[in-house]
């Protein structure tokens, strides 16, 4: 196959946020997930735990705790603010001041025609979900204190509070406080600090389990205010609870870091009828404190300070080994948050506040494989913008001239024109963007740089025609399907003649640019695509889903490929399959248009069509056995499959027009560097 | 090892006139492990909780009537099946109250049992020995019964296993002194018919256990003289076999039957090296049959026992049932795998282990029970035929050291040294060892130290082909010959190396394997002076060796520092009371103990350090990547 210089980039300090709340949806299969910096991510646990909408952050939102009525999203927060979410166009559809300081928690009752939320100056406030907004109902009987956590009555006439240093259980017919279940404080110095009740359930036989700041998780009897048992499950905070929908088990998530399953059973095989609750199993997957908490039907879902969203199956619920059943760690976005420019060696990097723009260095001579370069001229930064206004960026994208640069956040489009000469960067804002260019979900330029494509609502693509004096409005695309889901993926072909796009309904489209209209529709497949691109010569349009299956569609053809129905028929390789992290990025080789280049988080893989497919025999991952072999020998044991496994925790892969490749790792030890301390733990030998 | 654990009794039993009838039927399991359903002699089945001993159940056919076999557990319908009066098949339920409102099914024969197992179908046995599936009987209960079994030949046993859905029917029967046994597969059936070997007393087995090992049916019987015998039945195969096979059997344990045979007495096999025994003498306790006793058969040992009055027994599921006067007893008991090993004890430490190769170790059984000669003794063919060979070249060789002076025997033992062909010698070696020791024991003046010597370099000798040698050499104070002797020997007594650590004190002695269970009863002989002194030697070796742990050279002979420290706990534990009462001993004891706590305190602190010194281990000299590499790769 051949040697590769390859740009090894480790200075995007990209860094996630942590996850403060969730909330699964069991009807869709969706997890929502709020993090500190305001986004919120949808994962459709339906489809791979493919993370399939992001709707970005800002800076005076906060999130404390997400709540579903039926499919609609709600959050709240320490801003005082109660958001429903409008899911097709990522944004929050409206904003509501509750009028009771920040809100510490917002619950739906299971009718879903109420919320409840609890505020800051110790009211519970009770909303009408209605169908187009919410409004404010009533508040319960105001306390002492704030109200940190709450849980309905499963018949929706009760409400459980957490507050500090005990629990008030509402009847919600009449507002009033019924019960009043006193939560002891930690034992010696923390005696004298108030016990915060992080977390309640209220479970339909009238039990409350309630997990606190001392902690405890306490099982308490809701009819009589009585404590039944206490678990002293950690030293430290008991922060978040969940029970599964049947109620016999309850999870709990402490700050350092373990989940504690406890579970609804006869503590001896005799006795079967007095059940207890009993604490089962402790898992260890996180290192700082687990906020967010979610036991679903097969597995418990965690997240926390040390931001990774965790799916921790339980082995129980599975009859045999499938990629359902293994632990997943979700760690990197879906998507791109790394762009190339393929002609001029530039790379853009996307945070949240800022865009980075970093030229790569450049070494001389050659190596052996294996070897480091010296290099002759460092990389280094070009540019450091910062965004404008409070809302996070949620898309960029550099041209492959290097010469434009435009991102998108929620309210705005901004466009730059960048002029490199020599060592000197000049950058011009372009002062006039047509109005209809308001926000993009995702952003494009033409291969050729004369235009710039943003996906905007409904799955339509707002065309905009560059040029060195103007830019100018050409024509919005829209799909023949109706469909109102936003578009997460978009690329086009070199030749400037095609466009395809992707949306959250697994739709495909491809559009004519010349002629400005729909050119075709791919197939539906029921696995979201995760990465698309167009080859250079032959225009196939090869896409990767969540489901790990690749295709290629012919569009000149409108049909699939003869390569992908061979793939098809003959299947992906096993260990393909099993892979727990999607491809996010499609190229091709330009030089070589048999090879199509693609990573995911843990590999990087090049695919030769022209070599014969793997069948499940075939020794997959098979580099090494290659290595070894001599020269002779080594064609017998080709397959398409090239997978380099050198290169971990990749948030991008690009190959560059001198054939050189950009991996961009960003190696999880350094986002864990920079996370907080975790809680002291006393270790042996430490 | 076996061990019996503390019984407990689960009911009280009706006492039958007939003192060697057992006053229970048969007892069964049921799908709960913790149940038992015991039939009675007469007319009623308990259901009983065993960890509760309670009843949970019981029910009883009218006054008239009898129930003729054991209730068994239906493990497919759930259900309780009893035959009364041979031919009445009764079917209830746990819930039903009373047995006669239960269903009921007239046959057209006498039925011997019902069998059922988990897993199968239960099956009924006729006393004439057709066999029937319950179901398929069920559905017609007038249907004709052939007769398999001659006129005279009545069953006397019966089983069923059911295993990798094949279902077995086991049955043996008696005729005119002749015993045979059935195997009747079932599905598809065919029926095969063995002949059990004839015992030379002409006495038939007392009893009977079945079991299914490896794809083979092991059938375990005790004869009256105390033999236990096993035969094989392959599980598959065989199918295609007409007429009657003669059954060929092993000899798997020959128990002490003391005077007279057996009366009543019973052989369980509880797994493929241990058998629970009933009605048979202890060996050491001679009086009364009144045992249960665990033997290993591989090791022929006696493994526990305890004394009560019983003579049946029943295994199920790590427990024994055993009805002993008016109680019915349950015994759990635990078989461990036993590994040769841990039978020899202590083996000699393999870093000093010269090559032993060569050393012959003819006689397992006095090594095993050199101190127990009573003890049963296995018969093995292949030492007979050893013996046979040893008498011929004695024949062949009439030999001077019979009679000869001291120096003639020197000269003929060289000779026979110098020869090269290594099978002969072994046993010539043996045999000419044997006689000096036995010369020498019998004339106090003739004593050939060199020659002895000589005969123990070859290292075709050990202390059970020539038993008296060490003795005689310690009798002698050859202490040359007793270190030769230990050093070469693998496998001295106890009782022996006890006597040689009387005499004198040796790095030798600390290395001469043992085992700690029979050390120990030895080690009590030696007085308390001999146990400082032999302490303080003890004391004074680790010193030495904990000193220069590294300079331990690989050729000279020492004991390890475990090896040490093992004799000192067992020279502890042997004489501790002994020792804390005697004032010589206290600098000694105090100075071993702070030496245990210094000991101790290090580990306790290598411990804490421990998991540091691993992480360190873990750390690999990882490159320093940088922030950005340019690197070439290569894809094949």
């Amino acid at each position: 196959m051949g040697e590769f210089k390859v740009h090894r980039v480790r200075f995007f300090d990209y860094m996630p946020t942590a996850i403060r709340a969730m909330a699964f949806n069991a009807h869709t299969e969706r997890l929502a997930l709020g993090r500190m910096d305001g986004s919120v991510e949808i994962f459709n646990f339906a489809d791979h735990y493919f993370q399939e909408k992001v709707i970005p952050g800002k800076d005076s939102r906060s999130i404390e705790a997400l709540c579903w009525v039926g499919g609609r999203l709600f959050s709240a927060g320490l801003n005082g603010e109660i958001t429903e979410y409008d899911l097709e166009n990522l944004r929050p559809k409206y904003s509501l001041e509750a009028y009771g300081g920040p809100i510490w928690t917002i619950t739906s009752n299971s009718q879903g025609a109420h919320l409840a939320i609890g505020c800051e100056d110790g009211t519970v406030k009770l909303f009408e979900v209605l169908e187009e907004s919410i409004q404010f109902e009533r508040n319960l009987d105001r306390q002492k204190g704030r109200i940190i956590s709450l849980s309905w009555h499963p018949s929706g006439t009760q409400i459980a509070a957490g507050m500090m240093d005990m629990i008030r259980v509402f009847d919600v017919p009449t507002g009033r406080a019924v019960q009043r279940l006193l939560v002891d404080r930690g034992f010696g110095g923390s005696k004298s600090r108030e016990t915060v009740v992080w977390s309640v359930v209220f479970l339909s036989d009238c039990t409350i389990i309630s997990g606190d700041s001392a902690g405890k998780v306490q099982v308490w009897d809701g009819h009589t205010g009585t404590l039944v048992k206490t678990h002293l499950v950690t030293k430290w905070d008991v922060l978040a609870l969940s029970v599964s929908k049947d109620e016999s088990s309850v999870v709990v998530g402490t700050s350092e870091g373990t989940v504690i399953q406890f579970q609804f059973i006869a503590p001896t095989l005799q006795q079967q009828q007095d059940k207890e609750w009993v604490r089962t199993r402790t898992f260890k997957n996180h290192t700082h404190d687990v906020r967010a908490l979610a036991e679903i039907e097969t597995a418990i879902v965690s997240g926390g300070m040390d931001t990774q969203l965790v799916v921790r199956p339980l082995l129980e619920k599975f009859d045999e080994r499938s990629h359902a059943s293994a632990l997943r760690k979700i760690q990197f976005p879906h998507r791109n948050l790394v762009f190339c420019a393929k002609k001029a060696g530039l790379l853009l990097f996307q945070f949240p506040g800022q865009l980075e723009l970093w030229r790569l260095g450049e070494s001389d001579g050659h190596g052996k494989p294996g070897d480091s370069l010296p290099l002759k001229r460092k990389p280094e930064k070009l540019l450091h913008l910062k965004r404008k206004g409070e809302d996070h960026i949620c898309c960029s994208a550099l041209s492959s001239c290097g010469g434009w640069l435009a991102y998108s956040t929620m309210s705005s489009v901004r466009l730059y024109r960048l002029q490199t000469d020599n060592n000197d960067i000049s950058i011009t804002k372009v002062p006039k963007l047509p109005k209809i260019l308001r926000s993009a979900h995702q952003l494009c330029f033409s291969s050729d740089s004369s235009k710039l494509f943003a996906a905007s609502s409904q799955s339509s693509v707002l065309v905009i025609a560059l040029s060195q004096s103007e830019c100018k409005y050409v024509h919005t695309l829209k799909p023949k399907s109706g469909s109102r889901q936003p578009i997460h993926l978009m690329t086009n072909s070199v030749d400037g003649k095609w466009l395809a796009t992707a949306n959250s309904d697994c739709e495909i489209h491809v559009y004519n640019v010349q002629k400005l209209k729909l050119h075709c529709i791919v197939p539906v497949y029921g696995s979201c695509p995760s990465a698309m691109g167009i080859h250079p010569t032959t225009n196939n349009l090869t896409m990767v889903h969540a489901d790990q299956q690749i295709f290629e569609y012919s569009i000149v053809e409108k049909q699939y490929t003869d390569w992908s129905r061979k793939l098809q028929k003959q299947g992906l390789h096993n260990l393909w399959l099993d892979r727990d992290t999607p491809v996010t990025h499609v190229t091709f080789n330009p030089k070589n248009p048999e090879q199509i280049l693609l990573h995911d988080m843990h590999m990087f893989c090049i695919i030769d069509q022209s070599l014969p497919l793997p069948d499940q025999k075939t020794q997959f991952y098979n580099q090494m056995t290659l290595r070894s072999l001599s020269e002779q020998e080594r064609p017998s044991h080709l397959h398409a499959f090239k997978i380099c496994k050198t290169f971990q925790d990749l948030l991008s892969v690009s190959l560059l027009d001198d054939q050189s490749l950009v991996m961009v790792e960003r190696p999880l030890l350094a986002i864990t560097s920079q996370l907080p301390a975790p809680v002291r733990q006393k270790k042996f030998a430490t | 090892m076996a061990t019996l654990c503390e019984g407990f009794t689960l009911c009280g039993l009706v006492q039958t006139q007939n003192a060697s009838d057992s006053p229970i039927q048969g007892i069964e399991l049921d799908e709960d492990s913790d149940h038992a359903v015991v039939t009675d002699s007469t007319r009623s089945v308990t259901l009983y909780k065993v960890s509760d001993q309670k009843p949970l159940g019981s029910w009883t056919v009218k006054q008239g009537q009898l129930l003729t076999c054991p209730a068994v557990f239906n493990f497919q319908t759930k259900e309780y099946v009893v035959v009364s009066d041979n031919k009445v098949i009764r079917v209830w339920k746990d819930e039903d109250l009373n047995l006669d409102k239960a269903f009921k099914a007239t046959v057209t024969a006498d039925v011997w049992r019902v069998h059922s197992a988990p897993g199968g179908e239960p099956v009924v046995l006729f006393q004439r020995g057709a066999v029937r599936f319950l179901d398929s009987l069920l559905s017609a209960p007038q249907q004709p019964i052939e007769d398999v079994l001659s006129e005279e030949e009545v069953i006397r046993w019966s089983a069923s296993i059911v295993a990798e859905e094949q279902h077995f029917v086991l049955f043996t029967t008696e005729q005119n002194g002749e015993c045979c046994l059935y195997v009747q597969r079932l599905n598809p059936n065919t029926l095969q018919k063995y002949r059990l070997e004839r015992e030379d007393s002409g006495a038939s087995p007392l009893s009977f256990s079945a079991s299914l090992r490896d794809k083979h049916l092991n059938l375990l019987y005790l004869y009256p003289n105390g033999c236990v015998y096993q035969s094989v039945v392959a599980a598959r195969g065989y199918v295609g076999l007409e007429g009657v096979q003669d059954l060929p059997r092993s000899l798997r344990l020959r128990l002490p039957v003391g005077e007279g045979e057996l009366g009543a007495a019973s052989a369980v096999a509880l797994d493929e090296a241990h058998v629970a025994v009933v009605g048979v003498p202890h060996p050491s306790a001679r009086t009364g049959k009144d045992f249960l006793c665990i033997w290993n058969t591989n090791f022929q040992t006696l493994q526990a026992g305890i004394l009560r009055n019983w003579s049946f027994v029943w295994c199920y599921l790590g427990k024994l049932f055993v009805p002993h006067g008016k109680a019915l007893s349950i015994i759990p008991y635990e078989c461990q795998k036993s590994s040769l090993a841990s039978a020899l004890g202590k083996l000699r430490h393999t870093g000093i282990a010269v090559s032993k190769s060569s050393v012959a170790v003819p006689s397992w059984n006095t090594l095993l029970h050199g101190d127990q000669p009573q003890g049963p003794t296995k018969i093995v063919e292949t030492r007979k035929s050893v013996r046979n060979v040893k008498l011929g070249v004695n024949c062949v060789q009439p030999q001077p050291h019979q009679t000869g002076p001291v120096d003639e025997v020197q000269r003929e033992v060289e000779v026979l040294v110098s020869r090269g062909d290594a099978q002969d010698l072994q046993l010539s070696v043996g045999q000419l060892a044997c006689h000096l020791v036995a010369r020498s024991q019998a004339e106090t003046a003739f004593y050939t130290p060199v020659a002895l010597a000589q005969l123990v370099q070859t290292q075709f000798l050990c202390h059970s082909v020539c038993p008296g040698l060490l003795l005689l050499s310690l009798e002698h104070k050859d202490y040359f010959l007793c270190q030769l002797c230990l050093q070469l020997f693998p496998d001295i007594p106890e009782v022996v190396t006890c006597a040689c650590l009387k005499t004198f004190i040796s790095n030798e002695v600390l290395q001469t394997p043992y085992s700690d269970n029979f050390l120990l009863p030895h080690l009590k002989d030696l007085d308390t002076q001999q146990v400082i002194l032999f302490l303080q030697y003890l004391q004074f070796v680790y010193l030495k060796y904990s000193q220069d742990v590294y300079t331990q050279t690989a050729g000279l002979r020492s004991p390890t520092m475990t090896q040490i420290i093992d004799w000192v706990c067992l020279l502890l534990d042997a004489h501790f009371t002994v020792l804390v009462m005697a004032p010589d001993a206290k600098g000694l004891l105090s100075n071993l103990q702070s030496f245990v706590k210094s000991q101790v305190k290090l580990f306790s602190e290598l411990g804490k350090i421990e998991s540091s010194l691993q992480e360190l281990h873990k750390m690999k000299l990882s490159k320093d990547i940088s922030q950005y590499s340019i690197e070439v790769i290569e894809l094949f």
